[in-house]
């Protein structure tokens, strides 16, 4: 049960996080000036979308959440169970940003669900 | 799952072979479609970095972890020594500094190449991490997870081949 709760939180706030990371930085637009003046104004730019921040906020308790996991699962277990962000990714993705998901994707993200279950039972 | 608690050394080691034969016939296969021979010769040396960094920071992560015991309470106080315990283990600022090179090797390589590129390649971290925790932190991961991890890996090299913007272009597939 909590190793549910601790992969929710993995699986579901580390992707939201990406997902508004990936909305604050479409909202910026696409970087063609690598120089390293214009990448400080990018950062700084992107500090004031406060999707960027949520970003941070989400991505962060994903990652207390993988600290959390690691300290009583086998590390073989945990990383490949993280897996399923790809799943969360495309459902989020579709939802919140409005990509299209192709139908080759979808049997890539079921292969990838598959394969999930398949180490869930060699659990521990 | 019980003969890989048998022969736990077999067992990891044909799913070891098998891994890095995988591995190997990937890259020669992502070799086809690069452009240059010089492109190639930076792009699968920097692919092969992130694909060991990246899960050598989490075996440092895990390692680090284990170090400090469970982490079984949900309460503020209860966490705040852990926290404590936890920023003052070497390991966790190795697997953070691993992180953040995985990062930087991740982007450096997506100005140059292709994400549908990248993005299969990087699926092989999954192996990767496997054999870096039966290598360095001693788990024993029987056929099952073996094969799990298998299907993972081919997963993500189908969910990277497909077109990798729909939002802008016509959806070709």
């Amino acid at each position: 049960m909590r190793e549910l709760i601790l992969f929710f939180f993995i699986v579901v706030a580390g992707t939201g996080g990406e997902l508004c990371v990936s909305r604050a930085m479409k909202g910026i637009g696409e970087v063609h000036d690598f120089h390293p003046k214009s990448i400080l104004s990018f950062i700084l730019q992107s500090l004031r979308l406060p999707w960027m921040w949520l970003g941070i906020a989400l991505m962060s308790l994903g990652f207390f959440s993988l600290l959390a996991i690691l300290s009583f699962q086998e590390v073989s277990f945990v990383v490949p169970v993280s897996a399923l962000s790809y799943a969360a990714g495309a459902f989020g993705a579709k939802a919140f940003l409005g990509e299209r998901i192709s139908q080759n994707r979808w049997i890539g993200i079921a292969i990838v669900c598959l394969g999930v279950t398949i180490v869930w039972w060699s659990r521990r | 799952m019980r003969m890989a608690h048998d022969f736990p050394g077999i067992s990891s080691a044909i799913g070891s072979f098998a891994a890095w034969s995988l591995l190997f016939l990937t890259i020669v296969q992502c070799n086809r479609v690069t452009h240059t021979r010089r492109l190639q010769l930076k792009t699968i040396p920097m692919i092969l970095l992130s694909i060991t960094l990246g899960p050598l920071g989490n075996v440092f992560l895990g390692k680090a972890m284990k170090t400090v015991g469970p982490v079984v309470s949900g309460r503020i106080h209860g966490l705040i020594p852990i926290v404590s315990r936890v920023l003052a283990s070497g390991y966790i600022w190795l697997g953070i500094s691993c992180l953040l090179g995985f990062f930087i090797v991740h982007m450096l390589l997506l100005t140059w190449a292709d994400y549908s590129y990248v993005q299969p390649a990087t699926s092989l971290s999954y192996l990767s991490i496997s054999i870096l925790s039966y290598l360095l932190l001693g788990e024993r991961i029987s056929p099952l997870r073996w094969l799990g991890v298998t299907v993972i890996c081919l997963g993500v090299l189908l969910v990277g081949r497909t077109p990798p913007s729909t939002t802008g272009a016509p959806n070709r597939a």
